[in-house]
């Protein structure tokens, strides 16, 4: 500070204020002071905060395992050469990679290496009075004389005084000295929080950091996809699929319970442009807290999830669920119930598998698509037109032989690998393919039994959702956005004001300010303390109050809409 | 679900072309403006420079100094607040950008065919949300043309504290070319809002992210102009001729720094409100925060980059030139974040019909 009160007289110009802000203080002694230097030093954190931007990017350009695992396989699967070497080079999982990690990690030590001195710094300073009054104030960024006029019973002290209550009061920290001089001047400074708030935003960011770290080993996350009518329990078997956090245990899981009653779909129907796009998914619930809990009628909805047992539950995504009901060969019923179709396009075309391993003495297999608006084109082709069910059809292969499922391997539900099967309907065989129409049935040739399409549900895939540290990661985050504003838009400013009776009997007061930083809005600081003390002291304020080095030239170049006199430099 | 009111999305569209025309009438104004004005400068050069060199004399050598330092870096440590700049560095204005007394009839024209040009297209936008009864912000189309909205408007603003006439030629023609690419490459005829943008937080984290690119525009204006200012000034200080007097009527490259650099920074804590609102709905739509989704790291891109800026400005070397680069970076990276990411990229972030 002493440094800086003796540099900026002497030589405005080589002292630019950035000087105080970049570079930190480095309190560290050793051999690796070197070392820490350089990652402390705002160039090594400047570089690595780009090398981060730069980092982050190709995991946007490549399909990431935490959000598209199938996208993944599917990417190796189609590059057998190049993709390997990608995936040691970890571009599929970036952002847990061992080279993001150690970017975000030595750029989080440089902002600690950074942050610690500069707090040491800023206690310091917020612990000590203003420095020292310059011997010229007149040499100070902006400067401004009053005149007390003989007469009016104030004497440089109690203007010096006076000076320092109109300081406080415009909640400057504030330092009388010099009173047994015949020149006592008081000096002031403001503008700590901006230095607070960019040491709580580095903070805060670090604090984010953490939060996250730790939702990662608390939280979990499953998915499962409920048709109306099913209820799923809050157990690890209710879900399809889980992901629990580092530290998950059963005992986390309340065991709620969730009952799809409805859900209820609203198509675009006015515009022809929009014509059956989805504007409303509305799904109906009866939620139970516990086992012998009373139920409970709620509404899920996209952007409106439900919270329940420590979790949120919420409406992702949704399709047809056709209900079937298929006789095996010896005439029982094999299966009965819904069959989840995943749609793949907006007029939900939906592919369909069903497998029947209970049909006897064959076991049977159908493949095909579900269409909720069946309409045939010139060529005879039949595609779906609308994702309302106005023409609903299951247009199926069927297949029969040894679907494998009892083999213990664990095999995808909504996909039938039929190497070993054999085909016993399908458009290019004698028997043709299968197509129903609701409430129809279809015989199986060669005595395997039948089909029959009773009828359609909805199903609704729900996320379901833990993650107790969110919370905090948005309490760092809001933190570091206060400090943030505070550190940018708050100036740091030092004031000082010396007074002095004249021979004449009047009282001389002039006073200079000093910014710390980049500060546009100096000039008018310093136009409003001159207001001020000259309304302090009755005198009315001169046409030209302002000077500049001995300078009375005047202009009217306001700066930001402030009002005031005048000043060039 | 309110009414589509298809006839009043078509008056929409109407009021959109007329507003590109006055749009297009105001470019050429501007324009105009950039090559008659510069060229009375160079006349009132020569008269302005003798009496200059008077009022230097009798004001001191201080002065003098002060005013060869406006073009160096250095300016700042000086007078943070500002001076009229005579041209002796080769620019007309200063940190203040105020361009004297000589009247610009033509700029005065242009800024108001702007003016005109922005009510028309306010009133477009206006159209478009009561056609679709909300926000006019649920697709490109819509992003595109209130973003442009938005521009303009920040625009005009800062034009009422600062004579930032100069960018006009800038400032309009990107406007022109958002609202060209709006409805040639992104047109969509006016529609409901899907189920995963009904949600106020659309309001909220939208406007925003409009807001706080509007003002990343600007700077990304400004920072072209810096950069092409320094180097002019650069030659200049070597003594070379003056090979674009064009851009005498352009600050010098240090007041656009700092102009830019002091919109920035509302832009960027705009743009860190924007991440955060948007991480908030992310947990409400999707059920995490942050997910890495392509929307998602493209935004994490532009903060860094634009927080790097903020930190180059005050660290040695950095300031000036490099930091105007990162401001374009920064801007090209929202660029592209609207654009390719939108269009070629898969994601969470879905916009109707585009």
């Amino acid at each position: 500070m002493k440094e800086n009160l003796v540099k900026k007289p002497k030589s405005a110009e080589a002292a630019p204020a950035k000087a105080d802000v970049a570079l930190p203080q480095l309190g560290f002694f050793g051999m690796i002071r070197w070392a820490w230097r350089q990652l402390t030093s705002m160039r090594t954190a400047l570089f690595l905060l780009l090398l981060l931007a730069v980092a982050a990017v190709p995991g946007s350009l490549f399909p990431q395992r935490s959000s598209a695992a199938a996208e993944v396989t599917q990417y190796l699967k189609d590059n057998p050469v190049s993709g390997p070497i990608m995936d040691w080079f970890k571009l599929f999982d970036v952002y847990s990679s061992p080279w993001f990690s150690a970017i975000y990690l030595l750029l989080f030590t440089s902002l600690i290496g950074c942050v610690i001195p500069r707090a040491k710094i800023h206690y310091k300073a917020l612990r000590s009075a203003p420095p020292r009054t310059p011997k010229r104030l007149s040499r100070l960024a902006e400067y401004g004389t009053v005149q007390i006029p003989a007469g009016s019973g104030m004497d440089a002290k109690a203007a010096v005084a006076d000076a320092a209550a109109v300081l406080k009061s415009r909640g400057y920290r504030v330092d009388v000295r010099d009173l047994d001089t015949d020149r006592p001047s008081v000096g002031a400074e403001i503008g700590f929080f901006k230095e607070i708030g960019n040491l709580v935003f580095h903070t805060s960011m670090i604090g984010v950091l953490a939060a996250v770290a730790v939702s990662g080993l608390f939280g979990y996350s499953g998915q499962r996809v409920l048709i109306e009518g099913e209820t799923f329990v809050n157990t690890l078997p209710g879900y399809d699929t889980f992901t629990p956090g580092t530290n998950f245990g059963d005992g986390q899981l309340s065991p709620y319970s969730v009952q799809l009653d409805k859900l209820a779909v609203t198509y675009d129907r006015e515009t022809k442009a929009h014509y059956g796009q989805p504007i409303d998914f509305t799904a109906t619930l009866t939620t139970k807290d516990g086992p012998g809990a009373a139920p409970k009628k709620q509404i899920l909805k996209v952007n409106d999830p439900v919270a329940i047992g420590g979790t949120n539950v919420y409406l992702v995504g949704n399709g047809y669920a056709p209900v079937v009901t298929i006789k095996d060969g010896k005439g029982n019923v094999a299966f009965q119930g819904p069959v989840i179709s995943i749609p793949t396009d907006g007029a939900y075309t939906s592919p369909i598998v069903i497998k029947v391993p209970d049909a006897k003495p064959n076991q049977l297999a159908f493949v095909g698509l579900f269409l909720p608006t069946a309409v045939v084109n010139e060529e005879g082709v039949t595609f779906g037109s609308d994702p309302d069910p106005l023409n609903p059809q299951l247009i199926l292969d069927a297949y029969t032989g040894d679907l494998g499922l009892d083999s213990g391997i664990p095999r995808n539900v909504y996909t039938l690998d039929t190497s070993k099967l054999t085909q016993i309907n399908g458009r290019k065989l004698e028997a043709g393919g299968i197509t129903l129409r609701a409430y129809e049935s279809f015989t199986l040739p060669g005595g395997n039994g039948s089909i029959s399409f009773d009828g359609i549900k909805r199903f609704a895939a729900l996320d379901i959702r833990h993650d107790p540290a969110q919370v905090y990661v948005l309490v760092f985050a809001v933190l570091a956005l206060a400090g943030l504003i505070a550190s940018l838009f708050l100036n740091r400013r030092r004031v000082w004001v010396r007074t002095g009776n004249h021979p004449d009997g009047r009282t001389m007061v002039e006073f200079g300010l000093l910014a710390r930083g980049e500060d546009h809005r100096l000039a008018g600081e310093s136009a409003a303390i001159s207001k001020a003390l000259h309304a302090k002291w009755m005198v009315s304020e001169p046409e030209t109050v302002h000077h500049g080095v001995g300078e009375s030239h005047t202009n009217s170049d306001a700066d930001s809409g402030v009002i005031m006199a005048s000043k060039d430099q | 679900m309110p009414q589509i009111n298809e006839g009043l999305g078509l008056l929409s569209e109407q009021f959109m072309l007329l507003a590109g025309f006055a749009y297009m009438v105001a470019f050429c104004a501007f324009a105009w403006d950039l090559v008659t004005f510069s060229k009375t400068v160079k006349k009132g050069i020569a008269t302005e420079e003798s009496a200059n060199a008077a009022e230097l004399v009798s004001a001191g050598a201080s002065r003098t100094k002060a005013q060869d330092l406006g073009a160096g870096p250095l300016d700042r440590g000086i007078r943070p607040s500002s001076k009229t700049h005579a041209g002796s560095d080769g620019v007309t204005a200063g940190d203040s950008m105020r361009y004297g007394k000589a009247k610009r009839v033509v700029a005065r024209v242009a800024v108001a065919l702007t003016i005109l040009a922005a009510a028309v297209h306010g009133l477009a936008v206006v159209f478009r949300g009561m056609a679709a009864g909300r926000v006019p912000w649920g697709n490109m189309y819509e992003f595109c043309t209130t973003g442009s909205f938005a521009v303009i408007v920040v625009f005009l603003i800062v034009l009422t504290r600062r004579d930032l006439r100069f960018l006009g030629t800038f400032v309009v023609g990107l406007v022109l070319v958002m609202l060209t690419a709006a409805s040639v490459s992104f047109w969509t005829p006016v529609g409901h809002l899907v189920p995963a943008l009904q949600s106020y937080w659309l309001v909220i984290h939208v406007s925003i992210a409009v807001i706080s690119s509007a003002m990343f525009t600007l700077t990304f204006a400004m920072s072209v102009l810096q950069l092409f200012q320094a180097k002019r000034e650069a030659s200049i200080a070597a003594g070379k001729k003056d090979r674009a007097p064009v851009m005498r009527l352009v600050p010098n490259a240090l007041s656009l720094e700092n102009l830019s650099y002091r919109i920035n920074g509302i832009a960027f804590v705009g743009w860190t409100v924007t991440v955060m609102f948007g991480s908030i709905w992310a947990e409400k739509a999707w059920g995490r925060f942050w997910g890495w989704d392509t929307k998602e790291v493209w935004s994490f891109v532009i903060w860094v980059v634009y927080a790097g800026y903020l930190h180059a400005r005050a660290t040695r070397g950095w300031s000036g030139t490099r930091a105007a680069w990162l401001s374009i970076v920064g801007y090209l990276c929202i660029i592209f974040n609207f654009t390719i990411v939108n269009v070629y990229f898969s994601g969470l972030h879905s916009y109707a019909g585009l």
